[in-house]
């Protein structure tokens, strides 16, 4: 695998991908299968890994390929050439943006599409509800109500909840103490 | 739009490098940091920006939270600005994912990472819920808002459509008010 090629597979990658990281993974086990980079299992531990490890998964993937297949340039590579189509095309689109954004039109435009965003933020919030504090995928497994509704779950959910809306401090700390607190009661 | 300050490109890296290192799950979960540092902290975008930046991130190739450091980066200082971000966002995955790949493969395997993501989850979920309060307040301003926004969550969730119709129809209810306002007004 030549550095060059490495880079174009994922400019591919990234200019194909649309609505963010979790749809840039049937596009790379394709890239990855065609390319014969590595076995399906592998291919699964790195998507496991980079589910569970900081940062946009998309990047994480990106690193890890290019780390498997070229070494420690290859995961630099890979990512660079993931980000550049986002980069460009989103240079292309603020440039057009700031140039309209104060027109009348564009601002009723917008006056549409800030709401419907607002759904759609919606429901990223329901789903990793639905994932992490009432989990639906253990209770459709068993059936079993206790599951959906677990007392641990719950209480570290609300416990997160009342210290953000009364301390307001730094989401940052949050998630750390979200972290402790799965490690002593999860 | 408020005056802003232009940022300094190694305040944008090293923000977006502290993004990069605490989101799980990518676009959307570092939405509320965004919120928070740059909107609610440091008053370089405003809440309603972000939103835009977002919708379009969301509808444009790419994963999302590299459009979105890209945009807010171009944002605030320009092409240099946009590159810095979008460095900072991608260079925590690069060092921790390179790390893994090289010493740590069976990471996601442990019990213990297993049961911090699981409270980190928890976590992502109660910040999101408060964003998503945070931006309605900012968004729904009057009934059709609204209506757009439980439209836009329920398209999703029960009717399993993807984000871009919503936005691309959006911006259209968006106009047909702008023009019945116009037409009202005489």
């Amino acid at each position: 695998m030549s550095l060059a090629a490495l880079f174009f597979e994922f400019f591919k990658i990234g200019l194909f991908t649309i609505g963010g990281g979790l749809a840039t993974l049937p596009l790379l086990q394709d890239a990855a299968m065609t390319h014969g980079w590595f076995t399906l299992e592998q291919f699964f531990q790195m998507v496991a890994v980079s589910q569970s490890t900081p940062g946009p998964i998309g990047i994480n993937m990106a690193t890890y390929v290019g780390f498997e297949t070229v070494g420690l340039i290859g995961g630099i590579v890979a990512t660079a050439g993931l980000v550049c189509p986002s980069v460009i095309i989103i240079l292309l689109v603020a440039k057009f943006f700031f140039h309209f954004n104060e027109k009348p039109l564009v601002r009723s435009a917008f006056l549409g599409l800030r709401p419907a965003v607002t759904g759609l933020i919606a429901t990223a919030a329901f789903n990793v509800l639905l994932v992490a504090v009432f989990p639906w995928y253990l209770y459709k497994e068993s059936g079993l109500l206790s599951e959906l509704f677990d007392p641990a779950r719950l209480g570290i959910f609300v416990v997160i909840l009342t210290s953000y809306l009364y301390f307001k401090k730094h989401p940052a700390l949050y998630i750390v103490a979200g972290a402790i607190l799965g490690v002593i009661f999860l | 739009m408020n005056k802003q300050k232009k940022p300094r490109l190694s305040e944008l890296f090293f923000l977006f490098f502290k993004m990069g290192g605490i989101t799980f799950g990518g676009g959307y979960a570092m939405l509320p940091i965004l919120q928070r540092e740059l909107a609610e902290t440091r008053k370089w975008v405003s809440e309603e920006e972000l939103l835009d930046f977002y919708a379009i991130g969301q509808s444009t190739p790419g994963i999302i939270a590299v459009n979105t450091a890209t945009f807010v980066g171009y944002r605030t200082a320009g092409i240099p600005g946009a590159l810095a971000a979008t460095a900072g966002m991608v260079t925590p995955s690069l060092i921790i994912i390179t790390f893994i790949a090289a010493f740590l493969k069976t990471f996601s395997e442990n019990i213990y990472v297993q049961k911090a993501l699981r409270g980190v989850n928890i976590s992502v979920a109660v910040l999101l819920l408060t964003s998503v309060y945070k931006f309605g307040v900012k968004s729904i301003l009057d009934k059709t808002g609204m209506i757009i926004c439980l439209l836009s969550f329920s398209l999703i969730i029960f009717a399993g459509w993807s984000p871009i119709p919503i936005v691309l129809l959006s911006i259209t209810a968006g106009i047909v008010m702008h023009f019945i306002r116009k037409g009202m007004k005489g």
